[in-house]
């Protein structure tokens, strides 16, 4: 890894962290409709994967979206605007926390639809194959997911069609309030990729430089054209399911719980020379502040004219 | 323009070869529509391939002869995985035709056309297009029974950022496919299954039918009939038999069911002050249902009889022959169930 990624990536985990902390903070006083997921401590996984990608590859995501939009490059301004319902939102204040989308960023949408992702980026990678390109398709999905039909159902096409696709699943331990160790008979996802004839990696989901390392290794074969891989990223979620779950299913004994990515990356960082300290708490008071301007701008916005009810349903 | 008579089944093959030469986007995607993949006995010399199905039904065969396997794509018995990945193409830059074999294995392919198909350009702001054609086979007659004969097209008509298009005849078949095609939004293309042997006048031109546009098929002053797909045949029958009594009956082909063409069907109604709607869908939620609510609340004051409905029976398709006829709507039925408006309209001719 060189500096400049480590930096960028650096600074990606802590526009997550201080976006989803606040998050947390206006949801409680009420600023927020609905429901919101919230990514804190999977930081390690959409940073170490997005470090590889450009505007033309494409992700889909999950409802728990909010670190793949923000290391895909979507604006945060308009992310904060959009979940707090607002007319300056990426998507106008329609979609809300579970459809953040920019496609022109090649960010697909986070999806409301546990499962919902595994088809539709093997239809990206087609799209790829089909006109010549020369990009990857990324599917985040959580372990919930993976039990869904339409994880075989995904993963089979890819497979067959050779698509330039990516399965990365962040498994941070719960689908919902259900632990993985119960709903999944297999131990790990990642052991069911020789199924599907592709190569299945687990690795350390706290550490973004082993999803760094998988990654690129998976980009390589894609691009090379020998299909899809799968990799399962071994992660945890600081927050609950959703806002207001009470984690009556969290252990002290649960794995990476008392782990943080952003505390891990940064002593890595240092050490290796990709970052001084000082850059690192450069960083970290400009993502706070980079967030915080998204409030107050999202606060600003007015709310969506109610005309808007009915446009964008056609082309 | 040369006149020639072809099957609906050619003018639907016929419409997608046209838009595959014309635009390298589209893609025919869906379970076996060539059939035979990595068959090594069906590849040709030349390196061009053979289908072995070409459909189910064998109405794309030759596509992937000419367009080969990168664009007519055979997946496997897996609805949801490559409905899906159709909406994600279509999302990033092809413009796939998907085949739902039938609409009765709708179940499996649901959430791409509802949750994600439909609703993308909304939740992101108008920021995507998806020009997506997903074809489809509806109707009773053939003998399937209760998992492949159902009319199912008002179910898709039912979401919002769906069009729905229902075709009657070969003619329309073949517009309406291109029209769909070309519709930078998720058209669903519902073809009855009993329609495809029969044959009609087919320009060999590339020409568009309009999206969402009804077509009066026989003009009237006395009733007004609505009808979809296979039953603008039996409103043709009813019309005819009710001509030797005077009645003169307005037939409207709706040809698309979502967004259904209010403008014409009302101001026929306004003009007869009858109506009449036939749909092979189960009776109740309907799009025979939606048009008679629609009529009450726009135009009562132009009504002067009760606006009927005739559909299938609440029930299942079944599997018996007698017991299937009797399921589908035909021209007795039309004429027993509106027997009521018909006695009050030949009263009024012959007083």
């Amino acid at each position: 890894m060189d500096q400049q990624t480590a930096l960028w990536i650096y600074q990606k985990m802590n526009e997550i962290r201080f976006f989803e902390v606040e998050v947390h903070h206006i949801f409680g006083k009420g600023l927020i409709p609905g429901f919101v997921h919230l990514y804190a401590g999977e930081e390690a996984v959409a940073t170490g994967v997005m470090a590889l990608l450009d505007d033309e590859d494409y992700i889909t995501s999950t409802h728990r979206g909010h670190g793949h939009a923000i290391a895909k490059g979507c604006d945060i301004k308009g992310m904060m605007a959009e979940i707090m319902g607002k007319k300056d939102g990426l998507g106008g204040g329609k979609g809300g926390s579970m459809h953040v989308a920019d496609i022109d960023r090649g960010m697909l949408g986070a999806n409301g639809i546990v499962g919902g992702g595994f088809g539709l980026a093997a239809g990206a990678a087609l799209t790829i194959k089909t006109l010549g390109q020369s990009h990857v398709a990324v599917c985040f999905f959580g372990d919930g997911a993976s039990n869904e039909g339409t994880f075989h159902e995904g993963l089979n096409l890819a497979s067959i069609l050779d698509l330039p696709v990516i399965f990365v699943c962040e498994n941070n331990q719960f689908g919902e309030g259900t632990p993985f160790r119960y709903a999944s008979a297999s131990e790990t996802v990642a052991e069911r990729a020789p199924a599907y004839n592709m190569p299945g990696v687990r690795v350390d989901g706290m550490d973004v430089e082993a999803v760094y390392e998988a990654t690129e290794k998976a980009i390589k074969r894609a691009k090379a054209g020998e299909g899809p891989t799968l990799i399962e990223c071994d992660t945890y979620r600081h927050f609950g399911h959703f806002e207001g779950d009470e984690q009556k299913y969290k252990t002290d004994q649960d794995p990476n719980r008392d782990r943080d990515p952003i505390t891990e990356f940064r002593e890595k960082a240092t050490k290796n020379k990709w970052m001084t300290s000082e850059q690192a708490d450069e960083i970290e008071s400009n993502a706070k502040k980079t967030v915080e301007d998204a409030v107050a701008f999202a606060e600003a916005s007015p709310l969506p004219d109610e005309s808007t009810l009915y446009t964008d349903i056609f082309a | 323009m040369t006149e020639r008579k072809v099957t609906f089944m050619t003018a639907i093959n016929e419409a997608m070869a046209q838009s595959m030469r014309k635009d390298e986007s589209v893609i025919l995607i869906g379970t076996d529509v060539a059939g035979g993949a990595e068959v090594d006995h069906l590849v040709q010399d030349d390196g061009r391939y053979d289908d072995a199905f070409g459909g189910v039904f064998g109405l794309s065969k030759g596509l992937v002869t000419e367009f080969g396997r990168r664009r007519v794509i055979d997946t496997p018995i897996a609805e949801h995985g490559y409905f899906s990945a159709a909406v994600g193409a279509a999302a990033t830059g092809l413009r796939p035709i998907a085949e739902l074999m039938f609409n009765d294995f709708v179940g499996f392919a649901l959430d791409p056309i509802l949750n994600q198909g439909a609703k993308m350009r909304y939740m992101f702001g108008g920021k995507a297009k998806i020009p997506l054609t997903v074809r489809t086979v509806h109707g009773a007659g053939a003998g399937a029974a209760a998992q492949h004969s159902q009319t199912l097209y008002g179910l898709f008509g039912a979401i919002p950022g769906v069009k729905v298009v229902v075709p009657s005849n070969p003619y329309d078949a073949k517009g309406l496919m291109l029209a769909a095609i070309e519709d930078d939004n998720l058209v669903v293309f519902s073809e009855d299954k009993m329609l495809y042997g029969i044959k009609g006048d087919v320009p060999e031109d590339y020409y568009t039918i309009e999206i969402g546009k009804a077509n009066v098929v026989r003009e009237g002053s006395d009733l007004t009939i609505v009808a979809i797909g296979k039953m603008v045949q039996v409103a043709q029958e009813v019309a005819e038999r009710l001509n030797p009594d005077g009645v003169e009956v307005e037939v409207i082909d709706l040809r698309t069911i979502a967004p259904w063409d209010q403008e014409t069907v009302i101001e026929s109604v306004k003009k007869t002050g009858r109506l009449i709607v036939i749909d092979e869908s189960n009776p109740h939620n309907n799009t025979a249902t939606d048009i008679a609510s629609v009529v009450a609340d726009k135009a009562f004051d132009y009504l002067d009889g009760p606006i009927k409905t005739v559909c299938a029976p609440n029930t299942p398709v079944p599997f018996a022959a007698n017991l299937e006829k009797a399921y589908i709507p035909d021209a007795n039925k039309v004429l027993h169930v509106a027997d009521e408006i018909i006695e009050d309209l030949k009263k009024s001719h012959t007083m």
